[in-house]
């Protein structure tokens, strides 16, 4: 599922942690032994990536019904 | 599953059987889709079947005397189909000339003798599998006997024109030739590699060994009928090019001739509709007469099983082409497994095998394809988890005990109320066993736990025997008393692993040793329709208990059409709504919708599907044990996913303190762990949500524990939201929350199982 999964709205939230605005940059996605790359919406300091609700009821679990099925 | 059980299986569906009309065609014509496409008004596709089977099609679908007609099954609801007529309303519509497909010339040269349909049929045959033909007619033109029929029902130019395309294959014609001068035969038989005689006198000449073939060489009858005698032609024809091809004149033939087929097709329920009468009796059909009669056609098939389950139907085949995708399924090597889903959407109920004629077991295949699966490590990980991780929750402290009763040492007779009824009505639990206790001397312990039949659907057998070991084990601490069980699914996991008990029914406990005295609210005369739970297909006595309860409690019932042993599963079954909650959805609208009756059901399961999908259903004890807060027991909502647990909590919980007066961890203030404290509030809207997504609330108060004590969240400035995410198990649940004057307020929650690589991730 490479490629890029944010949107403006997810850009609205903020590390609660590191008080500062996510920004859009590569995160690794892993699953039963596949891994994937995709541009995600995260915090620019501890990495916390935010996986929306769209992205995860939508492609990914598209992606992990196919990998369930291999 | 090899290649073998696979045949095996393949031919135990008969649904690819042909219909009988096939079957008993000499020529094995495609009566069947012929019909259909007539029925269609589609006359250039129907001439397109008759000609792919029929020699000569202007002719013989003219002349054809049908013996199909005596077969059909519409003379079980009116009279058969009048396919004669309808070949001939084909045949005489004007038709686009086709170009005859021939295989490349052979080397070996074939003689024919005599040109009645027999042998016009076996010189079409060999000239288009590319043999020389010559063809040696006495007389001074060929088809002399369809020359001599009635021009009203075989006009000569249409003899004349079809016989022209023998030349187009090149077949060689020699008239006033002298068939019966022995020197000719000699002369034949010298010159070419193999001969053909006709219908006649010397067909009594044959001798196979030798290459001489003639009509009637098959021992077939039926004399002077046209397609018999196209028939012989057409058989005479196979063995010679075997002969020809030294290979086996006779194996593999068995279905040269007419032959009984299989194929089962249901006519109870049909409409009787008489046989449409041409109005030109001579001309025969008009297109319109023609459609209407083809319109008649029951279009054979049996599809029994099909008929009554929405997951077979659902997946667009039948058990036979199931049978091929699940074993394509386990045979893949790379690429993905298609059939999955459809062997994790079966509720195992075995109505198809009830239902089917060859009793089909469309539920042995699946489980079997799952325990292979299992073992594999090819199941989808995400495909039962959920209905797993309840059965844990069933077996783990929050839920499981074993007791004798309050105050003995011994039990004669241990209750196992089972997970889904302590889940949906836990006060019916305490209600049952309070009977219990009182109708049934020597002490009657108490097995709180799940039979671990998630396990067994799942295919996951090494788990399930290992849970259930555990039961077995209980059983035997109480000493080996006799079980009551209260759900029919626990019944059959009993009845099959622990056949050394005696199990009992609840529902036969109760016919057998009385109800409670005090029936004080009386029941309507409205009656219920009774549903059978899947589990108790092959359970007649425990469906005669419940019937029999019914009785004496005074409440009239009405019997379902598909109910005992065809009873429909509701979507509990096999998992069906982990792995496919969309169909699922839709077998209990198929089983709510056959009666607009409330339904009354004994298995608490079946009781809240029903609920569920808007249905009204009273389950057995709302009867036996009224509850006078409940007043209609029927409109009782089915708890959700989260409260189901809850209430197994409570259940134990209470039974503890109230029976065996043990201390125990006391629901709201002693909370073992941190994030049970964390108080709530959920709206309607997203309460359906946590639903359909199958998210419990303990879940989503670790996720925002994580997040309040870590700090590990995001933060919407507008709103004033958090959102956060936390993997307690397999699944990572992302939530969305405020705070709110006391506690939290829960906004959305959805997961995934994909995990996000990084820092800073769940």
């Amino acid at each position: 599922m490479n490629g890029d999964y944010s949107s403006p709205q997810d850009l609205a939230w903020k590390c609660r942690k590191c008080n500062i605005n996510l920004i859009v940059g590569p995160a690794t996605l892993t699953y039963m032994g596949n891994r994937m790359t995709a541009n995600l919406s995260q915090c620019p300091i501890c990495g916390y990536v935010l996986i929306s609700e769209e992205l995860a009821l939508g492609k990914m679990a598209e992606v992990e019904q196919v990998l369930e099925d291999k | 599953m090899d290649q073998k059980e696979l045949r095996l299986l393949e031919n135990q569906c008969i649904q690819e059987e042909p219909p009988e009309c096939m079957a008993a065609c000499p020529i094995h014509l495609d009566v069947r889709v012929f019909v259909g496409q007539m029925a269609r008004g589609a006359f250039h596709e129907a001439w397109k079947v008759l000609r792919k089977t029929m020699p000569f099609p202007g002719i013989l679908g003219r002349i054809c005397d049908a013996p199909c007609r005596d077969h059909c099954k519409r003379t079980k609801a009116g009279q058969a189909i009048e396919i004669g007529l309808l070949e001939r309303a084909c045949v005489t519509t004007s038709v686009p000339k086709q170009r005859i497909l021939a295989l490349p010339k052979k080397e070996k040269r074939i003689a024919i003798v005599g040109s009645d349909l027999d042998s016009l049929t076996a010189a079409w045959d060999l000239s288009r599998k590319g043999y020389g033909i010559t063809l040696f007619e006495s007389g001074e033109q060929l088809g002399r006997s369809l020359l001599a029929m009635p021009e009203a029902i075989l006009p000569r130019d249409v003899v004349a024109k079809e016989i022209l395309d023998l030349d187009e294959l090149g077949v060689e014609i020699r008239l006033n030739s002298p068939i019966h001068d022995k020197f000719f035969l000699a002369y034949l038989h010298r010159g070419f590699d193999a001969l053909y005689l006709g219908q006649g006198d010397i067909a009594e000449l044959r001798d196979e060994d030798n290459g001489i073939f003639a009509c009637g060489s098959s021992q077939h009858g039926g004399a002077g009928s046209p397609v018999w005698q196209a028939a012989e032609g057409r058989w005479a024809a196979t063995s010679m090019d075997r002969y020809l091809q030294k290979v086996s004149l006779t194996a593999g033939r068995e279905k040269d001739g007419p032959y009984p087929t299989k194929l089962y097709t249901r006519t109870d329920g049909v409409i009787p509709l008489p046989t449409v009468q041409p109005l030109d009796q001579v001309q025969g059909y008009t297109q319109d007469e023609a459609i209407r009669e083809a319109g008649r056609c029951l279009q054979c098939q049996c599809l029994e099983c099909v008929k009554v389950c929405a997951y077979l139907k659902h997946f667009g085949g039948y058990p036979k082409k199931y049978a091929r995708e699940i074993y394509n399924n386990d045979s893949i090597v790379m690429g993905s497994r298609q059939a999955n889903k459809l062997i994790n959407s079966c509720s195992l109920c075995g109505l198809c095998e009830a239902v089917c004629p060859e009793d089909f077991a469309m539920q042995t295949l699946c489980i079997e394809a799952r325990r292979d699966m299992v073992q594999k490590g090819k199941m989808p990980p995400s495909a039962h988890e959920f209905a797993l991780l309840d059965m844990a929750f069933s077996n783990s402290e929050q839920f499981a005990m074993v007791r004798h009763e309050p105050g003995h040492k011994a039990s004669t007779s241990v209750f196992f109320p089972g997970c889904q009824l302590s889940a949906s009505a836990p006060a019916m639990v305490k209600r049952a066993y309070a009977h219990l206790r009182q109708i049934i001397p020597g002490g009657v312990g108490l097995m709180l736990g799940c039979c671990n039949a998630p396990a067994s659907w799942a295919g996951q057998e090494d788990r399930f025997q290992t849970e259930f070991s555990g039961l077995r084990d209980q059983w035997i601490s109480l000493g080996r008393p006799d079980i009551i069980l209260a759900c029919s699914t626990c019944y059959q996991i009993f009845q099959t692993y622990l056949p050394e008990a005696k199990i009992k029914s609840l529902w036969q406990v109760l016919d057998e040793k009385g109800l409670p005295g005090d029936l004080s609210v009386k029941h309507g005369a409205v009656p219920l329709t009774v549903h059978d739970p899947c589990t108790t297909r092959h359970e007649p006595e425990t469906q005669q208990n419940v019937r029999n309860l019914l009785r004496r409690l005074g409440q009239p019932y009405e019997e379902l059409e598909l109910g005992r042993n065809h009873t429909e599963c509701c979507g509990f079954g096999g998992l069906m709504q982990n792995a496919n909650p969309d169909l699922a959805k839709t077998v209990v609208q198929r089983l709510s919708g056959q009666s607009s009756a409330d339904y009354l059901t004994y298995c608490a399961g079946c009781r809240d599907n029903l609920a569920a999908s808007g249905k009204r259903a009273v389950y057995i004890l709302d009867l036996i044990f009224p509850d006078t807060a409940m007043p209609d027991p029927g409109s009782r909502k089915r708890p959700g996913w989260s409260l189901r647990q809850e209430n197994r909590i409570r259940l134990k919980d209470e039974l503890l303190n109230e029976l065996w007066r043990e201390g125990s961890r006391k629901m709201a203030d002693t909370r073992a762990d941190d994030h049970e404290k964390i108080i709530l509030n959920i709206s309607p809207e997203v309460q359906q949500t946590l639903e359909d997504r199958r998210i419990l609330i303990p879940d989503i108060q670790k996720v925002i524990h994580h997040a309040e004590s870590t700090g590990e969240a995001l933060f919407h400035p507008a709103t004033g939201h958090y959102m956060t995410a936390f993997k307690p198990y397999k699944a990572t649940f992302w939530v969305e929350y405020s705070v709110s004057a006391c506690g939290f307020t829960l906004h959305n929650a959805y997961s995934h199982r994909m995990e996000v690589a990084g820092k800073g991730q769940p």
